[in-house]
């Protein structure tokens, strides 16, 4: 990408002028997420940034909204620091409980669709594919609309079973497309060379395929996981006031009473996902190394 | 005969006398059915809960059963009508007898269903139903003193509208139409043209936020393709991070930019570039929408579009200068014709999701940033229209997967890579 010695001028400047472009839409995806924490913690009751801020004056500066946020109470009427009834916290407590199961139940059914889907035999592997994948492309206010008429009728809606199967469906997706792309590069001889030494097919799938595709099974866990954790638009039509997850919190948050709250909360995500996104890419690079596959 | 040799010109066996053939077949129906039975968990699964509530719901769109259970005998009394003398004592008496025999919430959801066809039934039947307990014969009489509307002759009309189970008349009303008494297609009064404006909109909105994507993504995903691996990555974790993060936490990092105390406003301003008074509107309107919706669509342009890019040998770019070619020739005639199918794949895919989103809209969209997933949502939680929400719904369905299968033979579903 490096300029060449012998660039001509309007070479050099169409040059600088591509690379300013390319910033730009950089700046453009992550700018807003990092204006985000410094205004986290700001000390007055309001979403934009004062001048003392700007200052840097640290009179202006407080986590009095992540307090507010892991819901200790301090105020003039109370002057011990207590755990306060807080919606955020009990929001956020039910969003992993709603994600992480649905997440094993979505990479247990997906490993087993993929696995089957990618059998050379199987029959009709287009079509199923593409139905297995249908809950990512029909738009989430369908799905909902239907799972809501639909769990009204077989007593479903407002239940924490309800919320985990409607989260299961819409992680599937991302299980069955990971793992099917481990499983391309799979070597089926390893699985015919256990069998040849004694191994029964559960053994061999434990022993051989599953630390194999493990990576393509993490990874997709990963998507099930923040796609559960994340999910505003299903639980709007099928949760009771008793599934407030965090997102629902956050929703309300930003419909009624928007405080500076949000943003610490909104923080906490940031870097959350920064978490994952590093676990990924560490996955990644772990799932090439020991498929064989070199980054060129 | 336990072990039989295989002879040049007998049937191939195997070592236990079975031919070759058939141990072949056996083998593969048990590969079959091996993969068969893989699969039909998670695929019984998605059909319970997904495929057959989403089929269940689209049938609401056509449904008009309700009605025609509520007042059976109505029906009858209205085929046997001609249309244009007054209403007769037969046809009252029917009436009757539905209202007085029907659940009250049945009639409560029946007058719903009929003020869509005619607006004033629901009070009409309303302010009936609570009298026809102490009604007496001759019914006409007692229904007119209950309320006259009953002697105009529209009302009666209307009900040719509903008197079939099965109706269309959701779907003309998706696209500002609907029926007449004789069942003809009209066009909507226009102070009732709601839904054709927000079907032009949904694909306006589709359209440009494609195109402002494909735009911001190509140079990008041209960069990322061309840096070395170490560089790339790092920055390709600028277009996986908004990508990783919350919606709903990346619509509030928008609000903090674009409201009008926000970020870009007071940049703007002590830039000097517009004077404090004149500070943009960039948030709750048509413009919130397409910036937050481009920004949060981008990474699904850029990475189709990127993994394409990382194909294409460079050399065959040098190749092309070699031969005499300017760069920006060898650029357009040599190298991006190879990139048309990650563009393909990013633009159908920006707008697939592009058209059906919600919550974007509703956050950000303000009053003239609706879209059609709006008008679903609204007509499902509000006004409880459930038909009309269903027939918005399976034409934005119909369209999502007429893309998702263009998208399908163009690319392939199993070509869908993430991260």
């Amino acid at each position: 990408m490096a300029l060449p010695i012998y660039a001509t001028p309007g070479q050099r400047v169409w040059h600088y002028c591509y690379m300013a472009f390319c910033i730009f839409v950089l700046f453009f995806l992550v700018a807003p997420l990092i204006a985000v924490i410094p205004l986290s913690f700001t000390s007055t009751p309001f979403l934009n940034f004062t001048p003392e801020m700007l200052a840097l004056d640290p009179d202006a500066f407080s986590v009095r909204w992540y307090k507010a946020l892991f819901g200790i109470c301090s105020g003039v009427d109370d002057s011990a620091s207590t755990m306060c009834h807080n919606k955020w916290m009990t929001g956020a407590g039910r969003s992993l409980y709603y994600a992480l199961c649905s997440t094993i139940l979505a990479t247990f059914l997906g490993t087993l669709a993929a696995l089957g889907l990618s059998n050379q035999h199987m029959p009709a592997k287009r079509a199923i594919m593409a139905l297995m994948i249908s809950p990512l492309i029909v738009p989430l206010i369908i799905t909902a609309a239907g799972m809501a008429f639909f769990f009204a009728k077989v007593n479903l809606s407002n239940t924490d079973a309800g919320i985990i199967l409607a989260y299961t469906i819409l992680g599937m997706p991302f299980v069955v497309i990971t793992v099917t792309s481990t499983l391309v590069g799979f070597d089926r001889s390893l699985m015919r060379a256990g069998a040849n030494l004694g191994g029964t097919p559960a053994y061999n799938f434990f022993k051989i395929q599953m630390p194999l595709i493990a990576p393509g099974m993490i990874s997709g866990a990963l998507f099930a996981f923040i796609t559960a954790f994340d999910e505003i638009v299903i639980i709007l039509f099928i949760g009771g006031p008793q599934q407030h997850t965090l997102p629902r919190q956050m929703w309300s948050g930003i419909r009624q009473e928007i405080s500076p709250t949000i943003l610490a909360a909104a923080t906490i995500l940031v870097l959350f996902s920064v978490l994952l996104l590093t676990t990924l890419e560490l996955l990644r690079r772990r799932s090439e190394r020991i498929r064989g596959i070199t980054p060129h | 005969m336990s072990t039989a040799p295989a002879t040049i010109d007998g049937p191939l066996l195997t070592a236990d006398g079975v031919p070759l053939k058939a141990s072949l077949e056996k083998s593969l129906r048990r590969s079959k059915l091996r993969a068969l039975l893989l699969v039909a968990p998670p695929l019984l699964f998605l059909i319970f809960l997904f495929v057959i509530p989403i089929g269940n719901m689209l049938t609401r769109s056509v449904d008009d059963k309700l009605i025609n259970n509520v007042l059976p005998q109505t029906f009858e009394a209205f085929e046997a009508w001609d249309k244009e003398s007054e209403p007769s004592e037969a046809m009252f008496e029917a009436l009757y007898n539905d209202l007085k025999s029907a659940e009250k919430t049945d009639i409560g959801k029946a007058s719903v269903r009929m003020n869509y066809a005619l607006p004033g039934w629901r009070s009409l039947v309303k302010r009936t139903a609570r009298k026809i307990k102490k009604m007496e014969p001759p019914y006409k009489e007692a229904f007119v003193k209950a309320d006259d509307r009953w002697l105009d002759n529209t009302y009666w009309l209307s009900l040719g509208i509903m008197k079939d189970k099965r109706t269309l008349g959701y779907y003309w009303n998706a696209i500002d139409r609907t029926y007449d008494f004789d069942k003809n297609v009209i066009h909507q009064p226009d102070e009732r043209k709601v839904y054709n404006l927000l079907w032009w909109r949904t694909i306006l909105v589709s359209i440009l936020v494609t195109i402002a994507c494909l735009i911001l993504a190509y140079p990008v995903a041209y960069l990322l393709a061309t840096l070395p691996m170490r560089i790339s990555n790092l920055l390709m974790i600028c277009v996986l991070m908004p990508f990783w993060t919350s919606l709903l936490v990346r619509i509030v990092a928008w609000m903090i930019m674009l409201q009008q105390n926000g970020v870009v406003n007071d940049t703007l301003v002590a830039a000097g570039i517009i004077s404090d008074d004149n500070r943009l509107a960039m948030m709750y309107n048509f413009n919130g929408t397409i910036i937050v919706m481009t920004q949060i669509l981008l990474p699904f342009m850029i990475l189709p579009i990127y993994s394409v890019m990382k194909t294409i040998p460079p050399s065959l770019m040098k190749a092309a200068q070699n031969l005499g070619a300017t760069p920006t020739l060898a650029f357009i005639r040599v190298y991006m014709p190879q990139t048309i199918p990650g563009i393909g794949a990013g633009c159908i895919l920006v707008f697939i999701v592009a058209i059906g989103y919600y919550i974007t809209p509703e956050l950000v969209g303000g009053k003239d940033g609706r879209l059609i997933g709006n008008m679903v949502a609204y007509h499902m939680q509000r006004s409880l229209n459930w038909g009309l929400a269903a027939a918005m719904g399976t034409i934005l369905l119909g369209v999502i997967l007429l893309f998702y299968w263009v998208y399908d033979k163009i690319i392939g579903i199993d070509n869908m890579k993430m991260g």
